[in-house]
């Protein structure tokens, strides 16, 4: 029952104490914003060059899949005893998470393109770095984003684990609720969730308009997904 | 509980009894430490996070079968199914398991709850896509050689399944790892316990690290159990796309173009 009263009371919880679900989202927005930009500064260029070459499966996405592995709250843990509690702790866990959704499928949507394609480019007189920047990147760009918005929807749903080692954000409303109660924790609760499916969004928004007219309708059949294993790597592992 | 230190200037680590020099001064690691506590404290929570992580993925995996497989024959259930699961997806951990305490207590269940409802999502679309990606053709002979439906689904569909249900289990399991560690938020027991009960004590060190590391280990291992298993159980999946050099790739891709006309 008391859960039950705690959705209908999440909403006057909102409206009552919309300062400080404010002022929480914005330390919530710094915490992940700073964390998915370095993710996505280490991850990005290093899957794609990584995909340009055809050669990260040994090194790059063995060590991808590894750090996939890796358990966020373990991470968290023993960051403590290395940075302490607080912002570094909190970001440097978040970044781990962030990086493997991102590397591989930068890795995966540039080395799945049809190989006559880049042929034809090199043909053609490309350099390199054209091929990469004109032919590649634009053919990539469904999974370029993909892994971009599965590396916000997994940080966003961890950084709430954030509270408990002294970080700041939604989480510290989630994890008090002697002093917020279950409403509180619900309202925290509700608005994190929508700021995942928001960010999600978002960003779906700006990959339609950056993505070649051509690529929009096409969907990748259920046995090419099996192929590159796309679906996996689309699936954020979190906490 | 009663604190004797044999290091009176140290700093305080209440309920760790007598301890040595150097875990009074709480240093990165204490072997003795570790070592003295391994049979009561670490074993335990060992044992307990394996039994979490094993009960969560066996029941989400028979609730994922059953879903993929309706799904597979009914397309209408795939949206209903994926909102649900990626309704619970959307809920932060800690926020899931006190929402349902006041429901169902703190206790095991509670637990066991939310860790099922998380493997939700990753299993049913990697069971789904798995069935999605047999060839027609070989259904069209299989039927033509008489199998009844039942029969099609367990020789035929799921073993050819296997290696996107396996790639599923595998993420599923791992991710599991990581989310009963947050359980000792709930209950006490797996690995998540000793590092809630560290960091209430003055962020202990041996004991953080300790736990931290066996949970990364716990994860390792679990992961490679399942990259084995592939191995051992779907051989032609070894003999994939990875494997071919890529110049033999573009040579088939050219003879079949050229077959092709």
């Amino acid at each position: 029952m008391n859960t039950v009263h705690a959705f209908v009371n999440a909403f006057p919880f909102m409206a009552s104490h919309l300062h400080l679900l404010l002022q929480q989202t914005v330390l919530f927005l710094e915490i992940i914003g700073t964390a998915i930009g370095i993710a996505w500064i280490v991850a990005c260029p290093l899957g794609m060059a990584l995909g340009h070459w055809h050669r990260g499966n040994f090194v790059g996405i063995n060590l991808a899949n590894i750090a996939r592995a890796l358990p966020t709250p373990a991470i968290i843990a023993l960051l403590l005893v290395f940075v302490g509690i607080g912002f570094t702790n909190i970001t440097i866990a978040l970044v781990v998470a962030g990086i493997p959704p991102i590397l591989i499928s930068a890795y995966v949507g540039i080395d799945q393109i049809d190989p006559d394609v880049v042929e034809s480019a090199k043909g053609m007189g490309l350099s390199e770095s054209q091929v990469l920047l004109r032919i590649e990147t634009p053919l990539a760009t469904p999974l370029l984003f993909g892994g971009l918005r599965t590396a916000i929807v997994l940080i966003v749903g961890t950084a709430p684990l954030a509270a408990l080692v002294g970080g700041q954000g939604l989480g510290v409303i989630i994890v008090n609720q002697p002093s917020y109660g279950l409403d509180g924790v619900v309202a925290a609760t509700l608005w994190v969730a929508a700021l995942a499916v928001g960010g999600d969004m978002a960003v779906g928004v700006i990959e339609r308009f950056l993505t070649p007219t051509v690529l929009r309708r096409a969907r990748l059949s259920a046995r090419e997904e099996v192929r590159i294993g796309k679906n996996l790597a689309e699936i954020p592992l979190r906490p | 509980m009663a604190y004797t230190s044999p290091d009176p200037g140290g700093p305080v680590i209440p309920n760790f009894q007598v301890t040595s020099r150097c875990a009074s001064q709480n240093k990165l690691f204490c072997w003795d430490w570790f070592a003295k506590n391994w049979h009561s404290v670490f074993v335990p929570a060992l044992l307990q996070h394996i039994e979490l992580m094993f009960i969560a993925v066996a029941v989400g995996f028979a609730l994922c079968l059953g879903a993929a497989v309706i799904t597979y024959r009914r397309r209408g259930w795939d949206v209903p199914f994926t909102a649900l699961g990626g309704f619970f997806y959307a809920i932060p951990a800690i926020a899931a398991f006190e929402i349902l305490v006041p429901v169902t207590g703190l206790g095991t269940l509670t637990v066991e709850i939310v860790l099922v409802s998380y493997t939700l999502l990753v299993l049913y679309r990697s069971i789904l896509t798995g069935l999605r990606g047999v060839d027609p053709e070989v259904l069209e002979s299989a039927r033509g050689m008489g199998l009844t439906r039942a029969q099609l689904l367990f020789k035929v569909e799921l073993p050819l399944a296997m290696p996107s249900i396996i790639a599923g289990l595998r993420v599923a399991t791992v991710l599991t790892v990581s989310l009963a560690t947050i359980a000792a938020y709930v209950i006490p027991a797996g690995l998540g316990d000793p590092i809630f009960f560290a960091m209430g004590n003055g962020d202990f060190n041996t004991e953080l690290v300790a736990a931290g590391v066996l949970v990364v280990l716990l994860a390792l291992a679990m992961d490679r159990v399942f990259v084995v298993a592939q191995h051992l159980c779907v051989p032609w999946s070894v003999s994939g796309r990875g494997s071919v050099p890529r110049a033999v790739r573009l040579r088939q891709r050219l003879a079949q173009r050229q077959a092709s006309g």
